[in-house]
Formats: structure tokens, C-alpha cells, sequence
């Protein structure tokens, strides 16, 4: 491992470390928080006796789902919005300003029009994760180097191939980043949901626990969460960083 | 210049019209008409309890934004003029920055209590980490050929941080500003829904429980309309920052 490598690693350990001797002397309680070690054996068991498969595989499903829809539409909505710099310059700010509402406030609008149930669910987080796609696919598409586009006129490739053998791959790493981003939203659609109104899911198990004061499935499910989310998050970054190299591109 | 309003107020008059026929289309009890919400939004504005509410959200954003950005900028700044701590944090605050801080409610919650030190303490971590990588690659991206003028001109560390690195990092740290205010919203809204007794979270989700589809729109316009000044406020900052340096 290089040395950057390890000091990362010693530094993440040592802040773990910190934590689980705050919390074993009692400087954190245990009403606020339980040590890292009994959150991983809270999570091995919760994941051993399988109780909560159920709504693991609820969450994970929605997320897909909502993930494909966000990355599919804003894609198509974001290639359409760069053909039409009119339309796209007026809305830039107010796309820009959108994460800056907690869009899940409409979830109970959401329930009237589908019911409690998954489809709310997968709708609440295809909309919050749509537009940083939008917004990421425009981008990719601004930065494709005028050469590239026109090797494709030399090559005389119709429009639907122009897109996607010269732009779509030139653009790829924004188109990465718009992924990772329409995760990460889509993913915090979902969760609020399931904190607001469900009756399964992730979201819904430690909101309850919450509730119940039941500490151990709190932080293990919790750590469940984050630990998936900062894989997904992880392999993308990776792949991101492979595409920005090959391409050379800021 | 001209153009650029006319299309905007184009827009405007098509999104409403959009707005209009999804409300046609799926009924007053799932979206309210955008002229019966912007009627309920002014209606709301005139009494003093969302006078109150909107003051609690403003003072706990204000507050939370300038820890975000003076926090945000100390780290970035150190980050970025050290390559080595740079490389070791980096991936540290990408993922700190994806991860989904909405499920750290819970333990917001249970160190802060229910108050406004809890809906701060949610917008800074919502808010900070983009500020500081944004800060970070600006340090770090400053063209070299800068960094020789400076020992050219034999300028004092001071002296090349105020007039030559400042200056060329200030357009992606002011961009960074710009993402991190809005999250910075974010997370004090997050905190009001779920961890509050005040603020036009609070409100929302008081109106959520009761489902006031009205209220919920009236209140989520205002918002929007003030996250989208202040973004295009800080635009335009930025792009002064951009071309008049």
C-alpha cells in the first residue's frame, strides 16, 4: 500500500478507535450512541438471523428502480435540454436551485396518487435523483471536443449513431458522476420516505427502532446503509476516475 | 441581456402551464393549482406565525451557512496547500459528502434534542464537505506559472496569498459557496422535518400530517423562490469574481 494509503487507513482506525473508547468510558452514553464494535455485531446478527430481509430487499429494490428511472429519463431530458440552449439557459438556475428543497415534503401527495406501497417510494426517489442526471448529462455533452464530433460528420453517422458511438462515450465521465449522484439522491429519497410513511423498508425499521429506543438495531441497520451506500459510492468513484484518465478530460 | 429575461419569463409561463394540467390531470387532492397555491402562499405570508416560522429557518440558515463556509474554506484552504493531508483526505470527503445524512438523524437527534442547535448542526454537515472540496481543488488547480510569478516578484507567503492566490482560486471556492448554501438549506429543512418544534419545516411537515395539499405547495413555493434568488444572487457574485479579476 502506498504511504498515502496507509496514513488514510491509520487515520480512519485511530477515528474508530476514538469512538469506541468515548463510548466504552461512558464520555458518549449509551443512550446516545453504542460503540462501533456492538454496531458490527449488531449488524452480523441482523444480516445472520435474517429478520430484516425482508425490508432490506424492499429498499434495495426501490432504489434500483428509482436509480434506473433517474439515469434513464435524465439522461433523455438532459440531451434534450442541451439541444435547446434557449430553453436550457433559463432553467439552469432553477435546476441548481432544486437540492436546496427537501422535494420529499411532496411524498404524501406521492401516497394519495399511488398508495402506501412501493411505487410512491421508487417515484419520490426518481425525483430527487432526475436532476443531478440532468444536470451531469449537459455537462458531458458540453464538454465533448469539437473534433470528436466532427470525426463522427466525416464518418457520416446518422444522428442516433452520432450519440451513441462519438458523444455518449466522450462524455462518459460526467455521465458517471451524474450515476453516482442520481444514487446518492435517489437513495435519500427513499430513506425519508420510509422515514415519513411506509410500512417496510430500511428507513421505516430504524425509525421505528428509533422510537422503540432500541439502540442495537438503530446502529446496525444505520451502518448497513452507509456501509452499501459508500461501496456503490466507491465502485463508482473508481470507475470515474478510470474514464476521466482514458478520456483526458477535465 | 433582454432576450435572456424574455426567455426566462417564457419558461415561467410554460412550467405553470405544465403545472396547470398535471393538476387537471390528477386532482386538487394530489397537487393544488398554481394559482390557488400562489392565493394561499400570500395569504400565509401576511400572518405572523409563518412570519415566526420563517424567521426560525432564516436565523438557523444564516447561522449554518457561516460555519459552513468559514469551515468549510479553512479546510479546504489547508487541504489544498498540503498535498500530502490533501491525497489522505480526499476520498474521506467525497464519501462524507455522498453519503445519505438524512439517515443520521437519529443521532443528531439524540446528541443536539429537539431545538435549533439540532437543525444547525444538520445544515453545517450537509454543507460543509462540498465547500471544502470545492476549496480544495481550487488551491490545488491554481496554474503553477502563478506560483513562479510569485517568488519572481519575491512576495511574502501573505503577500502571494492575498494578491495572486486568492484571486485565482476565488471563482471555484465562490462555486463552491453556491453548492454548499443551497445544501446548507437542505439539511436545516431536514432538520426542521424531522427534528424540530419551529421553521417552515416544521410547518410542512405539521401540514403534511393534516395533508393541507395547499399549505404543503404554498409553503415549498416560497422556499424554492427564495433558494433560487440566493442561487442566482451567488451566480452572480461568482461570475464578477470570474471575469472582473
Amino acid at each position: 500500500m502506498t504511504k498515502v494509503g496507509t496514513t488514510r487507513a491509520a487515520l480512519i482506525l485511530s477515528a474508530l478507535a476514538a469512538l469506541e473508547l468515548l463510548c466504552r468510558v461512558g464520555i458518549i452514553n449509551r443512550v446516545t450512541m453504542i460503540p462501533p464494535s456492538e454496531m458490527i455485531v449488531s449488524l452480523w446478527s441482523i444480516l445472520r438471523n435474517g429478520r430484516y430481509n425482508a425490508d432490506i430487499f424492499f429498499t434495495l429494490y426501490n432504489v434500483i428502480a428509482a436509480t434506473f428511472l433517474a439515469v434513464i429519463g435524465g439522461f433523455l431530458a438532459g440531451a434534450a435540454l442541451h439541444a435547446l440552449p434557449r430553453l436550457r439557459r433559463p432553467l439552469v438556475p432553477l435546476l441548481s436551485a432544486y437540492y436546496a428543497i427537501p422535494t420529499f415534503v411532496f411524498y404524501p401527495l406521492l401516497i394519495v396518487a399511488f398508495g402506501v406501497g412501493r411505487t410512491a417510494l421508487i417515484v419520490m426517489g426518481a425525483m430527487f435523483g432526475v436532476v443531478a442526471m440532468i444536470v451531469n448529462t449537459t455537462l458531458g455533452l458540453d464538454h465533448v471536443p469539437p473534433v470528436v464530433a466532427k470525426t463522427g460528420a466525416i464518418l457520416r453517422l446518422d444522428a442516433a449513431r452520432q450519440l451513441l458511438l462519438i458523444r455518449l462515450p466522450s462524455a462518459a465521465p460526467h455521465l458517471v458522476t451524474g450515476i453516482k449522484l442520481a444514487v446518492a439522491y435517489s437513495v435519500i429519497g427513499i430513506v425519508a420516505g420510509e422515514f415519513i410513511l411506509a410500512t417496510e423498508g430500511v428507513g421505516k425499521r430504524i425509525a421505528y427502532a428509533y422510537d422503540n429506543f432500541d439502540n442495537r438495531t438503530m446502529y446496525g441497520m444505520l451502518l448497513l446503509l452507509l456501509v452499501g451506500v459508500m461501496a456503490v459510492n466507491g465502485a463508482l468513484s473508481g470507475w470515474e476516475k478510470r474514464l476521466h484518465r482514458r478520456f483526458g478530460q477535465r | 441581456m433582454k432576450s435572456t429575461r424574455f426567455d426566462f419569463l417564457l419558461l415561467l409561463a410554460g412550467l405553470m402551464l405544465l403545472w396547470q394540467l398535471v393538476h387537471w390531470l390528477v386532482g386538487p387532492d394530489v397537487l393544488s393549482s398554481p394559482w390557488a397555491t400562489i392565493r394561499r402562499a400570500a395569504e400565509l405570508i401576511a400572518t405572523s406565525t409563518f412570519r415566526d416560522h420563517a424567521d426560525a429557518t432564516a436565523t438557523a440558515f444564516g447561522i449554518a451557512a457561516v460555519i459552513s463556509i468559514a469551515g468549510g474554506i479553512a479546510i479546504g484552504l489547508w487541504l489544498g496547500l498540503r498535498r500530502f493531508a490533501g491525497d489522505v483526505a480526499d476520498p474521506i470527503l467525497g464519501t462524507l459528502y455522498s453519503i445519505p445524512k438524512i439517515t443520521l438523524y437519529p443521532i443528531i437527534l439524540l446528541i443536539f434534542g429537539l431545538g435549533v442547535s439540532a437543525k444547525i448542526a444538520f445544515g453545517v454537515i450537509h454543507g460543509v464537505f462540498p465547500i471544502a472540496i470545492f476549496t480544495m481543488n481550487a488551491v490545488r488547480n491554481v496554474a503553477p506559472v502563478y506560483h513562479r510569478t510569485a517568488r519572481v516578484l519575491r512576495l511574502t507567503p501573505l503577500g502571494a496569498a492575498v494578491t495572486i492566490m486568492a484571486p485565482a482560486a476565488l471563482p471555484e471556492i465562490l462555486a463552491g459557496i453556491r453548492v454548499g448554501v443551497a445544501l446548507t438549506l437542505l439539511g436545516v429543512l431536514i432538520g426542521e422535518l424531522f427534528a424540530s418544534t419551529s421553521g417552515l419545516g416544521f410547518a410542512l411537515i405539521r401540514a403534511m400530517d393534516v395533508h393541507a395539499v395547499t399549505d404543503i405547495m404554498a409553503i415549498t413555493l416560497v422556499l424554492f423562490v427564495f433558494a433560487a434568488c440566493v442561487n442566482a444572487l451567488l451566480r452572480f457574485v461568482e461570475r464578477r469574481a470570474r471575469h472582473g479579476g
